[in-house]
């Protein structure tokens, strides 16, 4: 079967009911994207299928096939989306292991919305779970790219 | 910085000094060729932790492990201090798992309070060092040359980039401890500064290695069913249906060992597979019967039911008195009693555990998100019969630990199924096995009952409790907490009461019983500082005055008077004194910054509570309103005093953390065992707090002091479920005495 990645073509002999995080993991070595839960629950594998945010770990390998894959290796060549500079500035992650999916999460929001409200923010990231607790970061942060850097708590 | 680079063992040579807290201190006296390290990642040897490449980068070693406290960056940060390494030119290598580092066992928020001094004394050794270096090559005495910031500097002008000196320095004398020149706290650069993580570009861009991003050439993946019930043995199987599985290699039953858990695999069969999906598939069909065991018809419900009976009716073993508690409760105007009790709780860190293990020639290399490669390297070695210099412990970063990646039996199991398959094998728990097979966190049934005084000032205290203790986890004949385990919170109340007296009761263990983030001060926390509430209430006064009464005058408290062995933590009292001037102070600072006593709206108030542990001192505030039987958390505010701080931002997150972990106790977490198994499987069942339940307003305030540095990582914890408990009582006055509060309210 054939996918598309980050902007590149890849095929793979894998079963298709495969969950693409496991493609990804696996085969592609895209370990950027996270198994948390298998269970499309805590977001640690949120990529961007066709700009939607999208939990990999429930998302057959059979249903990609036709669209365009974005994981946190491709969200920008060198880090400098602005989200993932603003998570820099606010030093959100502690462990970092969710950290992926809150970024591409929050692009995906900040793409469609440029102007998030708190409640917005916290509709969008509420399938994201952090364990660590820097939910407060993650909301300044994206409060920040919305260029309301002076709510930030 | 980018990557977890690893140290090879034939650094570890013949090291020479010791230092203040027993550790090694010294390099290489006198052989300066074998300081120069294997690998082509590493340097010239100035000392244990601190070697330094000719091009000037400095390489320091980080020897505990990053679960997400920022230990990786702070302790770094006091080294290149002492230093004065230019921060920009520091790389930091992660540790192997070696006895030489002393302690790596990252829990008990003591990474900063146990190696605070000895990272200093392992800079001013690398400077002093340099400096000698300078003086040589200079031909001067060394007193004329001064490292500032990546190079020595002699009094006329002249400079010696630190590159310049890697050789030569590592050639120098180790100088004797006593010889050291510290820094004044005026001439700290790092130390108390925010330095960003080091591994903040890897995380933000995906490039960040976790344990499941380990890959081996020829590794196979294991997925392992477990048996539900401790203790419970495979009876029967039938792996047909999993061989015809596409991908999988094999079905390999993976034995247990007799005897306590301690950190042994549990019985299990394990699906080997070519990669992970096929492993998870072929386990799905995979039919197995399990023996019963003596906690096959363990539930948790009827097991704390009889525990809060237990402590109820009756005096358990005395584990500190002072007074006449019987004859003051007797002659009191108003008693004041209350059951609590909380569940057990599972960890579960976002990372479930995972190993990478090879055995090969008679050795045993793994790689794990371990908080605890010294004792991963131990188990590993027992269960494969090696020597522990055969087994090599590689740490990963840590996908969140909170205690549960201090305890490595996936590791053991990783490296039984590497030396039966042959291949290097990946073990990666699911939620679902995470959930199921945790080391999970005690529960507790408590019975407090006080007497007021017509002020509504306690003449007496009377605590009971029952909670399965960690200590059967590795001993089967202990059935009841220790002083060390009631010093945390339940035996080491600070309270200026007349009589008070702690008991015990028995509770035997049914399952495996581990620590989690901040332990026993989750349910003593919440019973006490509950009750404190209560009383305070009772006496119709008001909760931060009737605390700071309760606490009573200035004093360093010493319970060997009363009987109580008070483990303070594993650090001398006479070093770390509880000083209940602190602990009233944590309370004070943090209640002016909030508007305590503002009129609210019904349905809305304010609890506090005050803590003391790891060392630190803690207070939270919560807000809270309830409506409509819908309970959200508004506010919540911490203050720390921690003493010493290295870098404020990990503080301030860490506190942060630790209350929205502590949010998370307080609303949700609940693990239910029903006929020996675990009731909860993922997140849908075991919830933890998710961004729409952390309130919008979340503060932390770090008091400043220069006393020795005491924990951090989980001291914002335990006051937290109670504060929220407190302020719903302000709210609605519904006293809630059993968590989660998800029982009572819609959250």
């Amino acid at each position: 079967m054939k996918l598309k990645v980050n902007g590149r073509s890849y095929e793979t002999e894998a079963d298709a009911d495969t969950p693409l995080l496991w493609i990804l993991r696996d085969e592609l070595k895209l370990t950027g994207t996270r198994y948390g839960c298998g269970d499309a629950i805590c977001g640690a594998c949120t990529v961007h299928f066709n700009g939607v945010p999208t939990r990999a770990c429930r998302l057959p390998l059979s249903a990609v096939a036709d669209g365009e894959v974005t994981t946190i290796e491709g969200l920008s060549a060198d880090g400098s989306h602005p989200v993932q500079e603003a998570w820099r500035r606010h030093n959100v992650p502690q462990c970092g292991f969710c950290q992926a999916g809150q970024i591409m999460s929050a692009s995906a929001l900040l793409a469609g919305n440029a102007q998030p409200t708190d409640d917005d923010i916290d509709s969008a990231m509420s399938g994201n779970i952090c364990r660590c607790g820097t939910y407060p970061r993650i909301r300044a942060a994206i409060r920040d790219v919305a260029g309301r850097g002076e709510d930030a708590s | 910085m980018n990557s977890v680079v690893h140290l090879s063992r034939r650094r570890f040579l013949a090291l020479t000094g010791v230092s203040a807290s027993g550790l090694l201190l010294g390099g290489f006296a006198g052989v300066a060729n074998a300081a120069r390290a294997g690998g082509d990642a590493t340097g010239q040897r100035l000392n244990l932790f601190v070697s330094l490449r000719e091009d000037g980068t400095v390489e320091i070693i980080a020897h505990r492990s990053e679960m997400g406290t920022g230990i990786r960056t702070s302790l770094p940060q006091v080294v290149a201090d002492e230093m004065e390494a230019d921060w920009r030119r520091v790389t930091v290598v992660q540790a192997i798992g070696d006895a030489a580092y002393g302690s790596q066992n990252t829990d008990g928020s003591r990474s900063i309070r146990n190696f605070y001094t000895t990272m200093r004394h392992m800079g001013a050794t690398a400077r002093h060092m340099l400096e000698a270096a300078a003086a040589e090559h200079w031909g001067v005495p060394q007193d004329q040359c001064s490292a500032r910031q990546h190079q020595v500097i002699h009094s006329d002008g002249r400079t010696l980039d630190f590159g310049e000196l890697a050789v030569a320095a590592a050639g120098q004398k180790v100088p004797q401890p006593a010889a050291l020149m510290l820094k004044s706290p005026a001439q700290f650069r790092y130390i108390g500064r925010d330095l960003p993580i080091v591994d903040l570009h890897d995380i933000t861009t995906g490039k960040a290695v976790f344990g499941a991003d380990v890959t081996l050439p020829g590794m196979v993946y294991a997925s392992i069913e477990r048996t539900p019930h401790l203790g419970g043995r495979i009876a029967a199987y039938d792996g047909a249906a999993a061989r015809k599985v596409g991908g999988v290699l094999d079905v390999v039953e993976l034995k247990a060992p007799q005897g306590a858990p301690g950190f042994n695999n549990v019985e299990g069969l394990a699906v080997i597979a070519r990669n992970t999906w096929s492993a998870i598939k072929g386990r799905k069909a995979l039919d197995v019967k399990w023996t019963p065991s003596e906690h096959s018809d363990h539930d948790s419900e009827a097991y704390l039911d009889a525990l809060q009976e237990k402590v109820r009716a009756g005096a358990g073993t005395v584990a500190r008195e002072r007074g006449d508690v019987d004859a003051a409760l007797a002659a009191a105007g108003k008693v004041v009693e209350a059951s609590y009790r909380t569940p057990y709780l599972a960890h579960a860190p976002m990372e479930p555990p995972v190993t990478v293990a090879r055995v090969a020639d008679e050795r045993c290399e793994v790689w794990a998100c371990t908080q605890n490669p010294q004792a991963t390297q131990s188990a590993v070695a027992e269960a494969l019969g090696l020597d522990k210099k055969a087994v090599t412990v590689h740490v990963t970063l840590l996908g969140g630990g909170f205690g549960r990646k201090s305890k490595p039996d996936y590791s053991v199991e990783a490296a039984r199924l590497a030396a039966h398959v042959g291949k290097p094998v990946q073990v990666a728990w699911t939620r679902e096995d995470d959930i199921r097979h945790d080391y999970y966190h005690s529960c507790s049934a408590m019975f407090l009952k006080a007497a007021l005084d017509d002020a509504g000032n306690a003449t007496a205290w009377l605590a009971r409790q029952a909670s399965p203790p960690i200590g059967a986890t590795f001993d089967t004949t202990v059935t009841q907490l220790d002083d060390g385990n009631l010093s945390q919170t339940f035996g080491s109340v600070p309270f200026a009461v007349p009589n008070l007296r702690v008991e015990s009761h028995e509770a035997p263990a049914h399952t495996r019983i581990g620590w989690l983030r901040s332990v026993y001060n989750i349910p003593f926390a919440f019973g006490v500082c509950s009750f404190v509430d209560e009383l305070a209430h009772a006496a119709g006064r008001d909760p931060v005055e009737y605390w700071e009464a309760m606490i009573g005058d200035d004093r360093y408290l010493d319970f060997a008077p009363e009987g109580f062995a008070f483990s303070n933590y594993g650090r001398p009292i006479a070093e770390y004194p509880y000083d209940t001037a602190r602990l009233k102070n944590v309370l004070r600072t943090l209640v002016a910054t909030i508007p305590w006593g503002e009129k609210l709206p019904a349905g809305q108030g304010w609890g506090v509570a005050v803590t003391r542990s790891f060392l630190s001192y803690v207070s939270v505030a919560s807000k809270v309103s309830v409506a409509d039987g819908k309970l959200q958390v508004l506010e919540m505010h911490g203050a720390i005093d921690a003493g010493t701080v290295v870098n404020p931002d990990r503080v301030h997150a860490q506190i942060e953390g630790g209350m929205i972990f502590g949010l998370s106790v307080a609303l949700l977490g609940q693990i239910d065992f029903e006929r020996g198994a675990v009731k909860q499987s993922n997140y849908h069942d075991y919830p933890v707090a998710r961004i729409q339940q952390t309130p919008k307003v979340i503060r932390s305030h770090i008091v400043p002091s220069d006393a020795l540095p005491a924990g951090v990582g989980e001291p914002g914890v335990p006051p937290t479920a109670p504060s929220i408990a407190n302020a719903v009582f302000a709210a609605t006055g519904q006293r809630i005495r059993e968590l989660p509060l998800s029982k009572h309210f819609s959250v």
